[in-house]
């Protein structure tokens, strides 16, 4: 026969252990009874408060709605075990008796009801049950004025449901300050002007002597400084009490001020009978929050079952809540009662916010917190006090308000694995990630597979922040490795280049990657070693890794032949060199454009074209342009205050400035930059990477904008900069993001990868959080030093020089095979390209 | 032509082992075909010789893509619309109804010859 197992209660720690039970191998050697008081099965408590916005009784339900028949549970609705005859193992009701091998309580609690002569008349009420909810509602219709009994999270959720209820709504606290448990005077004060303020009256410090009947309204409350207050209803709210009475007649161990008592594994003094949740104490501690209750509930099973993984030892009590709207969140030990513990406080009393640091004596580990008016700020305070992840160096940044308003965030990344993110269900940040190895790709998804955040609901932001980071980590590329030849990413590698001081790709495949290599690779670490090194891209060791367009340095057209793209910084050009430029288009019969970028763009030279071309235009004293390089292309400007009426600075040099000193730079994606003379932004500044605006005072430096396939406008970095600050501050965002981004990504995405995004650029860019900064520049100065116009020193050296044959056996290049018409005066690419003749 | 081609007529002598570049791929003409030929492998490297022309452009550019691997296979990525050929069978990795030509290859000495005697037929 199957053992019998007895559940006394079905609240929520009741039906978290039957579910717990279900979900275990061993559900089938169990015969599974539950007695409930109630009338309706478990639901959902926390949320009592929502059955006034949805009046149905299944919408806080617990679990599917054919559980326990699916489960084959004997559920008795509305039928309270009056008695227990522990001799011969038996648990009487109304209606039967029954016999159990092992017996759980989880009864809960009741509300506590202070005992004040009058308190029980109609119309006074508690706040625990739906139908506790029902006599509510049913009081406050015709009544106008409501109080609740009780300053503390309860009582202020109550006087939150009476004002909901249309009533004027009054909170009545013994304690001088509203939270008592929860929060200090200040932060105590603070709620009260808050909630005051939402028009609900706040009377601290008053006991209430006598209730009688009242002269204007239903009820008058007398109180014990001779005041009193007329109301229609009083909810009491004044503390639970564990439901232990059955308990404690059955001859069971009862703890000093009430509760089952219990050790490690929830068991009470007989060790047939277990007490889980409100009912139960633990180390004289009753547990007046659900997660506690759930842990319970799984240590009793596990002992039970005779598996020794858990037990309870005490739980964090912190919470968080909106009362009346108002953001309320208490952590660890709030009081900072703890030896040497010591104090970091915030206040703002114009918006109503306060936030409380308690940490170690040594600084460096958070004990308790207190925050009012944001809990934007509690996750991750939470994980900081829960996992004894160490301190920054000032604690105080993490509750000092930013300049961008937001909280300071401590990333999913930092958290160690067993972080536990949901403490109802017991879920760790490594069960979160297991989930989404598993193909878990939606908050919903999370919570079908590890139950967490579908208990108190409190860790789902961190549950998604969590899913979100890791699956940006897996996401586009579900395998961060920068292809199946290297298990890095293109940062690690560039770590890996500048630390073991690697110079070729043959020797960064052979100690860090397999294989040969491919389009993805070669080029990316060809980027890298060009970022770190500088050398020449023709080296022997390099010239395989190149696309085409950096083999060739020329872009590749639709037709095979290449196109020639001077620099021109700035934009500027003299009428001798805008006539040079023209004669090489002519003699070549070079179709000619000008770009979007301010510059000149020949098009349909052959590949031994290319180096005479370059002859001539180096002769004439251009430069290469690196259209085709994965780097820095063009510096738009505007004229500035050259000729422009309106300009305020010289716009024209600091772009010619700019684009010479960033011209060589080798980068993840190409770079944009421009800059315009006044607000009148005619160069167009905010779409590109590094985007330059003149004011009076200076410059203003926007950052990690683009065009093309997905515009962003950049954001403002630094105002009023003076030159030198400018390229300071240039030449560290810009190696900052050599240093770190991912290949191919553009300063925008980039930005927006990085934890803390703009702000954390700011910081390391202008705070030098990191004290990267002297690094980013001297790695900046070198590369501006080693800067060498590509096209010149290939056509220096014979052996570069060799690899502009079209074909290497044939000195006569013909224009290979492609057929050109002419269109408006110069030749282009036939519309359609005609098949060989001979094949 | 020199004296290799005319005793051993199906063998054509196209390059110098100077001209090629190692991991990568140089173009040579032969009997009026675009040829590219690669050289993969430092010291101990093998030589391929495929179509130099790009049947998705039609342009003669194979030879100036950038060489990959993939599970021992060796392939070369068009650099217009980026499609793999197999060095050794001109087989489109995106489209095997697509295949490009190859041709024997082999190193005399310095000098580079491929075998063009399927066409010569
Ligand atoms: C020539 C030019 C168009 C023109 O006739 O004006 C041009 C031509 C090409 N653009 Fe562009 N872009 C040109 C200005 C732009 C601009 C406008 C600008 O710079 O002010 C943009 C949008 C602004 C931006 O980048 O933020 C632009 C956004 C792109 C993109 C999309 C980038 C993105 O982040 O979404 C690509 C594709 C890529 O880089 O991956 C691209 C890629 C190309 C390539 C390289 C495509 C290719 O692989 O063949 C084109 C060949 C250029 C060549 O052979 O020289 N081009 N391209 C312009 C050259 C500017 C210059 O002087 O260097
Ligand atoms: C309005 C409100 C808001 C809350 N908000 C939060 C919150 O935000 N976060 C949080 O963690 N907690 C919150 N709580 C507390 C949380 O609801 C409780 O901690 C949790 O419900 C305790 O579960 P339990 O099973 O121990 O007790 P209960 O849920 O109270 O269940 C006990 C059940 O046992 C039944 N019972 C008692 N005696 C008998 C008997 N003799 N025979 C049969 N049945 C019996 C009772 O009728 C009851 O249904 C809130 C509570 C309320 C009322
Ligand atoms: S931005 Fe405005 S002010 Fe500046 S140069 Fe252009 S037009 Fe003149
Ligand atoms: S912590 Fe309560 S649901 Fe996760």
């Amino acid at each position: 026969m199957k053992k019998q197992l007895v559940v006394i209660g079905n609240g929520m720690v009741g039906h978290h252990f039957a579910e717990q039970l279900m979900s275990s191998a061993a559900a089938t050697e169990y015969e599974l009874r539950i007695f409930a008081e109630e009338p309706c099965r478990a639901y959902d408590r926390v949320h009592l408060s929502e059955y006034f916005d949805h009046p149905s009784k299944t919408h806080l339900q617990l679990g599917d709605e054919d559980f326990y028949s699916k489960h084959q549970i004997q559920l008795h609705l509305a039928e309270p075990v009056t008695k227990i005859d522990r001799d011969v193992k038996k648990v009487i009701s109304n209606s039967g008796e029954y016999v159990y091998d092992i017996l759980v309580f989880a009864t809960g609690s009741y509300p506590f009801v202070p005992p004040i002569p009058g308190n029980d008349q109609p119309h006074c009420l508690v706040y625990r049950t739906l139908e506790d909810l029902d006599a509510i509602q049913a009081s406050a219709d015709g009544a106008a004025h409501g109080v609740v009994v009780g300053g503390g999270l309860l009582g202020l959720e109550a006087a939150h449901a009476l004002k909901k209820l249309g009533l004027e709504s009054h909170v009545v606290e013994f304690a001088p300050r509203l939270m008592p448990v929860q929060l200090d005077t200040e932060a105590g004060t603070l709620l009260r002007r808050k909630i005051e303020d939402l028009d609900v009256g706040v009377h601290t410090s008053k006991a209430t002597e006598q209730i009688i009947e009242g002269q204007d309204k239903r009820l008058r409350m007398c109180f014990n400084d001779g005041s009193y207050l007329e109301t229609d209803l009083i909810v009491f709210s004044a503390g639970i009490r564990p439901q232990d009475k059955l308990a404690a007649e059955a001859g069971l161990t009862i703890g000093q001020r009430g509760g089952i008592l219990v050790d490690s594994h929830c068991c009470s003094s007989d060790p047939h009978i277990y007490a889980i949740g409100e009912c139960a104490v633990w180390n004289h501690q009753q547990f007046g929050l659900v997660a506690p209750g759930y842990t319970m509930a799984r240590a009793a099973l596990a002992h039970i079952l005779d598996d020794r993984s858990t037990q309870f030892s005490g739980a964090d009590m912190s919470t968080k809540l909106k009362l009346l709207g108002v953001d309320v969140g208490s952590i660890g030990d709030a009081h900072g009662t703890s030896p040497g513990a010591l104090n970091y406080r915030y206040a703002d009393e114009l918006t109503g916010v306060y936030r409380k640091l308690v940490v170690s004596e040594d600084g460096k580990h958070l004990l308790g917190a207190i925050l009012i008016g944001d809990n934007s700020f509690y996750d991750t305070l939470l994980q900081y006090a829960l996992n004894g992840i160490e301190l920054p160096s000032s604690p105080e940044m993490l509750i000092l308000p930013s300049s961008t308003g937001e909280a300071v965030s401590l990333s999913s990344s930092a958290l160690p694995t067993e972080a536990t993110i949901c403490s109802c269900h017991n879920v760790t940040k490594g069960n979160i990630c297991e989930a989404i190895d598993q193909g878990a790709i939606s908050l919903a998804d999370i919570k079908s597979t590890t139950k967490a955040a579908t208990g108190c609901g409190g860790c789902a932001a961190m549950a998604k922040s969590i899913l979100d980071s890791e699956l940006e980590k897996r996401g586009v590329h579900v395998d961060k490795s920068l292809c199946e030849h290297f298990h890095f990413t293109r940062q690690e590698l560039f770590h890996v280049v500048k630390v073991e001081e690697i110079k070729t790709f043959d020797a960064l495949i052979e100690r860090h990657g397999k294989g040969g290599g491919c389009e993805i690779c070669k080029p990316a670490v060809a980027s890298i070693l060009a970022s770190v090194w500088n050398e020449h891209i023709h080296e022997p060791a390099h010239v395989a890794l190149q696309d085409t367009n950096d083999t060739f340095m020329a872009n590749m057209q639709k037709n095979g032949t290449y196109s020639v793209v001077p620099r021109i910084p700035g934009g500027e050009i003299t009428p001798a060199m805008l006539i040079s430029i023209g004669e090489v288009g002519k003699k070549y019969n070079l179709y000619t454009k000008i770009t979007g970028g301010q510059r000149i763009d020949l098009f349909g030279a052959t590949l031994d074209e290319l180096p005479k071309i370059w002859e001539e235009l180096i002769a004439a004293g251009f430069e290469t342009g690196h259209a085709y390089g994965k780097s820095l292309r063009t510096v738009k400007s505007c004229i500035g205050d050259t000729w422009c009426r309106y300009g305020v600075q010289d716009s024209m040099s600091m772009a010619i400035r700019l684009e010479n000193r960033y011209k060589g730079l080798r980068s993840p994606h190409k770079v944009k930059m421009a800059v315009s003379g006044c607000t009148r932004e005619c160069a167009e500044a905010q779409s590109k990477d590094i985007g330059v605006i003149a004011t009076e005072k200076g410059w203003n430096l926007f950052v990690c904008g683009n065009g093309g396939m997905k515009p962003r406008h950049a954001d403002l970095f630094a105002t009023d900069l003076d030159d030198e600050t400018l390229i300071r501050y240039i030449d560290r965002v810009l190696m900052f993001y050599v240093y770190t981004a991912d290949r191919l990504q553009r300063t925008s995405v980039w930005m927006e990868s990085l934890d803390g995004g703009l702000e954390y650029l700011r910081q390391v860019v202008i705070e030098d959080r990191l004290g990267l900064a002297k690094e980013l520049e001297s790695r900046m100065q070198h590369v501006v030093n080693t800067y060498q116009c590509e096209w010149k020193s290939a056509l220096q050296d014979p052996t570069k020089r060799k690899r502009f044959r079209s074909y290497v056996n044939a000195d006569e290049p013909r224009r290979a095979r492609i057929e050109m018409i002419e269109e408006r005066g110069q030749m282009i690419p036939a519309r359609q390209i005609a098949e060989e003749e001979y094949s | 032509m020199n004296s290799l081609a005319k005793t051993i007529p199906e063998w054509l002598e196209v390059c110098h082992l100077d001209d090629l570049v190692m991991g990568s791929g140089v173009a040579v003409l032969v009997k009026g075909k675009a040829v590219a030929i690669f050289a993969i492998g430092s010291n101990d490297f093998k030589l391929y010789a495929i179509s130099h022309k790009d049947p998705f452009s039609n342009a003669d550019v194979l030879a100036h893509g950038i060489v990959c691997e993939g599970n021992g296979v060796w392939t070369v990525a068009s650099p217009i619309y980026k499609q793999h050929f197999r060095l050794d069978t001109g087989e489109c990795l995106e489209d095997p109804t697509v295949t490009v030509n190859t041709w024997p290859i082999r190193l005399r000495g310095n000098l580079v010859e491929i075998n063009t005697s399927d066409e010569v037929s």
